[in-house]
């Protein structure tokens, strides 16, 4: 997954006519369907829609955790659709990083243990693994809580262990899927405000899944509306 | 991911079903100990056998006799060899040569003769047997009241305990240090007039002699004191050989010394030749590995030999078969503990389900997670191997001290049938961790085959 000269110049992100069809009984159900869209190298993208719009289906295939049906998504020039299942984990191990609605921390760990996790699949060495964890858990406000299990923190203390844990190899982008889902809004509006500031320190490409349209116009850069699997309208905010 | 990451990981998540991992360990535990007490139970019983066989002295030694002598009674053998009576005679002269084969320690005659006990103004009838001093190793001295023979030609004897509670009912074990009179034919030659060139006594056979007619002897009536030096409760030789019919030992020197007519001595008189020669020479072989060498090498000397090598082999062949079964119903508990582990990791792969797909969204492999599983399966294995092990040996301590109490309370000497050799060990742990792996192999696919969008989903 070496970015060649003319990746670097490439989009971010490149969908062609992507579907993404279950069977369902005797019919199919089309959670995406030929959706072509492009992200930027470093743009706050928000895909919006009602639930059961195939938004997050379509967050999944760009994570490279499911598999289109048909089409095509291309990430830093690299087609996901043509890659082996060790391709697609090393994608998402070294270039993706995700954050959860229901954060998916490890409870038996401690949050330094659920950050140094995807360090340790990288095969990271230990020392740089903890200095690395450190250095995450610090960025999100909670160098201080290292040894504490996910179940000694609040609900916004934990999305950022979240982020912190999706931070730790260095992705180059960003997958969040209503990461502000089960939060009050004020704590839901702390963890954008850090998804953006990281998104901007570090030149990373975001792209998040929400329906709550409001806080989203307040954090991204340009909003994707999907409807019924398909691409129903774009917008840039101004 | 890294070896020790992933050895921490699995037993990170052992440690968080201890108890459900525990109990399953457990049950490898009581798999491999029953397959290594049933093993070892095995072993044991081998190396008994074969200790027992090797104190019966049966197992180093060829018995030599003539064939002249048996003429007759192999068929088959006598039409590969047209005339036996050309055969050579087990004298004196070929105990010397067989004496100096490689590998031979002790070349000993069969002495046998009949022979009475004054005692007490009765006389006691029984056979007169002559022991070699390597006797001493049979186990039938195992036991031994008093001492061995001080000599190969000391005036003394051992007594079967039959006999000495004959001759002293009261007080058996009294007969030792005493002294008992011996009644017993001695061979003498007859004077030259009669036919006999010279003594018959004399040890060197005289080729010359062979052929004439004129050979003849006397049996003349001797008395002999001897000092009972011991008493023994069992045959030598587990009765085997024709000695051990005997009830008055004495060393093969002393019979030898003093010149007891046999009743060879009859064969010897019809086949002429006034040279003394053996019915049965028994030949000790330094290592029962060389049997057959120094049997193929007396038979060469065109002599009969006899072993009882075969009987070993079918031994063998008998404690394999044996080791077998008992492997295969000491695995049937380690089969039990298969289902348990794989009942085990199923459930942890179902309990775990979301735990796996966030290792799969965050980057692991569908290597990585069954890689997981199957080190987990692995160390179950390897803690359940050991401990198993470990009380498999109590198991066995606990049969050896049974059996111990066992004999001991029926008056016989303790008996070891329970031996760990130290390969079992290693094989034994090498075992439950292969079993327990391949127990791995089903859940460990079936963890590395979860959808991580499925798993996430339904949290």
């Amino acid at each position: 997954m070496t970015s060649s000269p003319v990746a670097e110049t490439a989009p971010a992100v490149r969908t062609q006519e992507l579907t993404r069809h279950y069977p369902m009984g005797e019919g199919l159900i089309r959670a995406v369907d030929g959706v072509s869209l492009t992200v930027e190298p470093g743009e706050f993208v928000a895909l919006l829609g009602q639930s059961g719009s195939g938004k997050s289906t379509l967050l999944n295939l760009i994570a490279g955790l499911d598999r289109p049906t048909s089409g095509s998504v291309v990430v830093h020039g690299s087609d996901l659709a043509q890659m082996s299942s060790e391709e697609l984990a090393r994608y998402r191990r070294n270039q993706a990083g995700m954050v959860f609605q229901a954060f998916h921390l490890i409870s038996s760990m401690t949050i330094m243990e659920n950050v140094e996790l995807p360090m340790r699949f990288a095969e990271v060495d230990r020392a740089e693994r903890a200095q690395r964890s450190r250095e995450s858990l610090a960025r999100v406000g909670l160098g201080n809580r290292l040894q504490h299990k996910p179940s000694q923190l609040s609900g916004g203390e934990q999305q950022r262990v979240s982020l912190a844990r999706a931070l730790a190899n260095r992705p180059s982008i960003l997958l969040a899927d209503e990461p502000t889902g089960n939060l009050d809004t004020r704590t839901g509006e702390d963890i954008l405000n850090l998804i953006r500031d990281l998104s901007l320190s570090l030149g990373m490409t975001v792209v998040m899944v929400t329906h709550e349209r409001a806080l989203a116009e307040r954090f991204a850069q340009r909003f994707i509306f999907l409807g019924d699997g398909r691409l129903i309208g774009e917008e840039v905010r101004t | 991911m890294k070896g020790y990451d992933l050895l921490d990981l699995a037993l990170r998540n052992l440690g968080q079903s201890k108890l459900r991992n525990g109990l399953t360990t457990i049950g490898i535990s009581v798999g491999v100990a029953s397959l290594v007490a049933m093993l070892s139970l095995g072993v044991g019983l081998q190396q008994m056998a074969t200790r027992r066989l090797a104190g019966s002295g049966l197992f180093d030694t060829v018995f030599v006799t003539s064939r002249q002598d048996f003429r007759g009674f192999d068929r088959e053998d006598d039409a590969k060899t047209p005339h036996p009576e050309q055969s050579p005679v087990l004298d004196e002269a070929a105990r010397v040569k067989i004496t100096r084969l490689r590998y031979v320690t002790e070349v000993e005659p069969e002495v046998r003769v009949m022979g009475e006990v004054v005692a007490g103004g009765e006389t006691h009838f029984g056979f007169v047997t002559g022991l070699p001093m390597s006797a001493r190793q049979n186990e039938a001295f195992d036991n031994l009241k008093g001492k061995f023979f001080s000599s190969n030609d000391a005036d003394e004897t051992i007594l079967l305990m039959d006999f000495a509670k004959e001759l002293d009912p009261k007080n058996p074990a009294g007969l030792i240090g005493q002294d008992i009179t011996l009644r017993y034919g001695e061979r003498q030659a007859l004077p030259q007039e009669f036919g006999r060139p010279q003594l018959a006594g004399s040890q060197t056979n005289n080729s010359s002699d062979s052929g004439r007619d004129d050979f003849a002897f006397s049996v003349v009536r001797k008395m002999q004191k001897l000092r009972v030096v011991g008493l023994i409760d069992s045959e030598p030789y587990g009765g085997m050989r024709t000695v051990s019919r005997g009830r008055i030992f004495l060393a093969v020197g002393t019979t030898e010394r003093l010149n007891m007519a046999q009743f060879s001595d009859m064969r010897s008189s019809l086949r002429g030749g006034g040279g003394k020669s053996y019915t049965t020479l028994t030949v000790r072989v330094k290592d029962p590995g060389k049997v057959g060498e120094v049997q193929e090498a007396i038979n060469k000397m065109d002599f009969r030999t006899f072993s009882v090598l075969d009987a070993t082999k079918s031994l063998r062949r008998f404690f394999t078969v044996l080791d077998l079964f008992l492997g295969i119903f000491g695995s049937l508990a380690l089969a039990v503990a298969t289902l348990a582990i794989i009942n085990t990791l199923v459930m942890a792969v179902l309990e775990r389900r979301r735990e796996i797909g966030v290792m799969k969204a965050i980057g692991a492999s569908d290597q990585d997670v069954k890689r997981l599983f199957f080190t987990e399966a692995g160390a179950m294995g390897l803690l359940g191997g050991v401990t198993g092990v470990l009380l498999g040996f109590a198991i066995g301590k606990g049969i050896n001290l049974g059996t111990e109490i066992y004999m001991h309370h029926h008056q016989m000497p303790a008996e070891a049938v329970w031996a760990m050799p130290p390969w079992l060990v290693g094989a034994a742990i090498a075992f439950s961790i292969i079993v327990s792996l391949l127990a791995g192999l089903y859940p460990a696919s079936r963890a590395a085959r979860l959808d991580p969008v499925q798993t996430l989903k339904y949290e």
